[in-house]
């Protein structure tokens, strides 16, 4: 094993030794010790491997190892007004243009709504996270929930109707949910297996313009799943068709405060 | 690349010449790529700032690529750090080793697959066969190239040379061999045919202890790994299972979480024409105690030539690919010859360039492929991380021809060049032609004969253009210029 480490990390050296220019300030770079040269176990007969460039000119130097932080992002941070009311309206848009049912409510409305859209599916089960908020399910008379100890296997949850979450965010341009395992959310598998997801997103606390607006609001070291409409496929005849694998019916409950 | 599943390959040329005689394959894959092509367009017409997102993913490739052995030790140690393993393989041979090795020490005998290009790539499928470990691909393209022992012929969509009908049939013959077998009714809807995938496939998910991925994105400064996808195959692969093993190219490797901003709106309206795909997974080594997916995590990188494309300093940019394939959906050639004649995973304008650089040009098809293009030059136009692929073939050719070349192109080339050199020999020849157009057959003779058996001969006009000119052009100039001066 070590040693295909080794010869991938000559080879590397070798093809860009000459050109690799000052050190490069990478994200957290410096904190790992990573400098530049010879690194951690290169040989001596690694041709390129800290070669330098002395010969290298200024101009081209500063090219060649041009810093992360330099990359030009003259691109927009957000393609739309950010007004709360007109991201509400877009996010429910594209939702449902990619074939999510879009239902707004109050917060007040939020239990009648979420057992309308159970009984509507003709839901018998559903599967909710432990920390679900108790009066998301407090109007749905008749319908069992199946709660999520950490011990719900996939077989089980294939048995269970419809699954209830909320999200981490929601992002209305690209009409994007973003799940982080965080609260409400649950495991990955809970909002996988079960064939009706019904996810709730809070406005405007919950919904950003843009990808660039949602990055710096999500932590990288949890488990995420973005979800943009219903499972689908393009693979027959580049044609789009909803529903394969993950949940073929998805329903987005919009909820704002009054 | 071992590519075995193509070796003794024709050249490009000759695997063209069969294809493009299939009308069924030119036209289920003109319905295709006109279809996305149009798509694909409206998607990225949406974005007013495509210049500048396109410009700056080129830009994190270049860094990242000129830095990528820093990148690669910073990766490593932030997927060890989140429990995570992490192997290098320098070629197919080894990273197979590495994944069978992984399989074998669990004591599963089958895994199941997202799908990867690096994977098909290295054959490993093929190879775990060979181990007596069964591989299942769970992608709905990946399954009717599997099911139909087929090859796959395009990066998005493999079995893009299919069309509904052919797909019914193959699901309808050759389920039970592989499991669930179709409903027995099984039309040729693609929602039906959907349905009988999910059917076929969902044992397989809440089965399997082992899965095998590729990832689009690793981000180094965290060590999280990125799939994207549409179906919710590679979700249960990444969630479901205890042991997740993710075989991906160095190349793949991205600085920073924030330039995930970038990749994450151009590949999908590049690929699919969408705002979004429909599933993204992120995972960052394996997830803890809380049981949110698998309990081992292993991460394979993959060089099996990719060190030899980064050291050509023209050809390395074809390693900020991020396997979109737009390139293939606008290519004229693609379009008509299919993904099969380019004898490699990687087909179309990127596969020209690519493979020769993974694999060499020793080989015939290998040889060939810099020249399967028109040089257009749609395939730059389209790419979201600004790939030059023309730029790469003609570096290519020139590399090739270095080798000797081909023989017609040499006689064609001296041939031209001399009635070029020539004012009145090509004045001459022209009017010949043109006097001679009612001779001339429908089917070209000899070596051309190919060439027409899938086009039409185009009209040879009665005179040359420049005697045109001369007749039309120098009288009509001073009628012409009066009109205007009348308005």
């Amino acid at each position: 094993m070590s040693t295909g480490r080794e010869t991938v990390l000559a080879r590397i050296r070798a093809a860009i030794g000459a050109e690799q220019g000052p050190p490069v300030t990478g994200p957290s770079a410096t904190g790992l010790g990573l400098g530049p040269g010879p690194g951690t176990g290169s040989s001596a007969s690694d041709p390129g491997a800290g070669a330098g460039s002395p010969q290298a000119d200024g101009v081209t130097d500063r090219l060649a190892g041009r810093r992360h932080e330099d990359i030009p992002r003259d691109y927009l941070p957000v393609h739309r007004d950010e007004d709360p009311a007109a991201l509400l309206d877009l996010l429910h848009e594209n939702l449902a243009d990619y074939r999510a049912l879009v239902h707004r409510s109050t917060a007040a409305d939020l239990p009648a709504t979420v057992a309308r859209l159970l009984a509507a599916h003709g839901s018998r089960t559903v599967a909710v996270p432990a920390d679900l908020p108790p009066d998301w399910l407090s109007a749905a008379a008749g319908v069992a929930a199946v709660v999520d100890d950490g011990t719900l296997t996939a077989v089980r949850l294939d048995a269970v109707d419809s699954v209830l979450t909320g999200c981490a965010l929601a992002v209305a341009e690209t009409g994007t949910l973003v799940l982080d395992a965080g609260p409400a959310q649950g495991r990955r598998l809970l909002t996988l297996v079960p064939d009706h997801h019904i996810c709730v997103v809070r406005a405007p606390g919950q919904i950003v313009a843009s990808l660039p607006r949602a990055l710096p609001r999500l932590d990288p070291t949890r488990p995420q799943t973005w979800i943009s409409g219903p499972s689908a496929t393009s693979d027959i005849e580049l044609d789009r068709v909803e529903g394969v694998h993950g949940p073929r019916t998805l329903e987005v409950v919009l909820v704002t405060e009054s | 690349m071992s590519g075995d599943t193509f070796l003794g390959m024709p050249s490009f040329p000759a695997a063209a010449a069969e294809s493009t005689r299939n009308r069924r394959l030119r036209a289920n894959l003109s319905h295709a790529t006109r279809t996305i092509r149009e798509k694909r367009a409206r998607a990225v017409a949406e974005l007013t700032d495509w210049a500048e997102l396109r410009a700056a993913g080129k830009a994190i490739k270049d860094h990242t690529l000129r830095h990528l052995d820093r990148y690669l030790l910073q990766l490593e140690a932030a997927v060890t750090a989140a429990g995570g393993t992490v192997h290098w393989a320098v070629d197919a041979a080894e990273a197979n080793r590495i994944v069978a090795d992984l399989v074998l020490a669990t004591g599963e005998r089958e895994v199941i697959k997202v799908k990867s290009m690096a994977t098909q790539e290295i054959g490993l499928n093929e190879a775990l066969a060979a181990e007596g470990i069964a591989a299942y691909e769970t992608d709905l393209a990946e399954l009717i190239v599997q099911l139909g022992d087929d090859r796959p012929s395009h990066i998005l969509v493999p079995a893009i040379h299919r069309n509904r009908e052919e797909i019914r049939e193959i699901f309808a013959e050759r389920m039970a061999a592989w499991g669930r077998p179709a409903p027995e009714d099984l039309t040729d809807s693609p929602a039906q045919l959907a349905e009988a995938a999910r059917l076929h496939l969902r044992e397989k998910f809440l089965r399997a202890k082992v899965a095998v991925s590729g990832a689009n994105f690793m981000i180094a400064e965290t060590g999280t790994l990125v799939v994207v996808e549409s179906e919710g195959n590679g979700r249960m692969c990444l969630t479901l299972p205890e042991t997740l093993i993710s075989v991906v190219g160095i190349e793949k490797v991205v600085p920073s979480w924030r330039d995930l901003e970038v990749f994450l709106q151009t590949l999908p309206r590049s690929s699919t024409a969408e705002r979004m795909n429909p599933y993204t997974s992120l995972w960052t080594g394996t997830l803890g105690p809380e049981g949110d997916g698998p309990s081992a995590f292993h991460l394979v990188l993959l060089d099996n030539g990719r060190t030899t494309a980064l050291a050509d300093q023209v050809g390395r940019q074809a390693l900020r690919c991020i396997r979109c394939s737009a390139c293939l959906n606008v290519c004229p050639v693609y379009e008509r010859a299919g993904g099969h004649a380019y004898g490699s995973v990687y087909p179309g304008p990127i596969g020209a360039i690519l493979t020769p650089q993974l694999r060499g040009t020793t080989s015939e098809i290998d040889a060939s492929l810099p020249f399967a293009s028109s040089l257009c030059g749609a395939c730059y136009e389209v790419c979201p991380v600004a790939i030059d692929i023309p730029e790469v073939l003609v570096h290519l050719r020139e590399q090739v021809a270095g080798q000797g070349g081909h023989r017609l192109e040499r006689a064609a080339v001296k041939a031209a060049g001399f009635a070029l050199d020539h004012p009145g020999v090509l004045a001459a020849g022209e009017r010949v032609a043109g006097r001679a157009r009612g001779l001339l057959p429908d089917r070209l003779p000899g070596p051309g004969r190919g060439w027409t058996d899938s086009r039409d001969l185009p009209d040879l006009p009665g005179q040359p253009f420049r005697d045109w000119w001369k007749k039309n052009r120098s009288r009509s100039r001073s009628r012409s210029r009066s009109r205007k001066d009348s308005r």
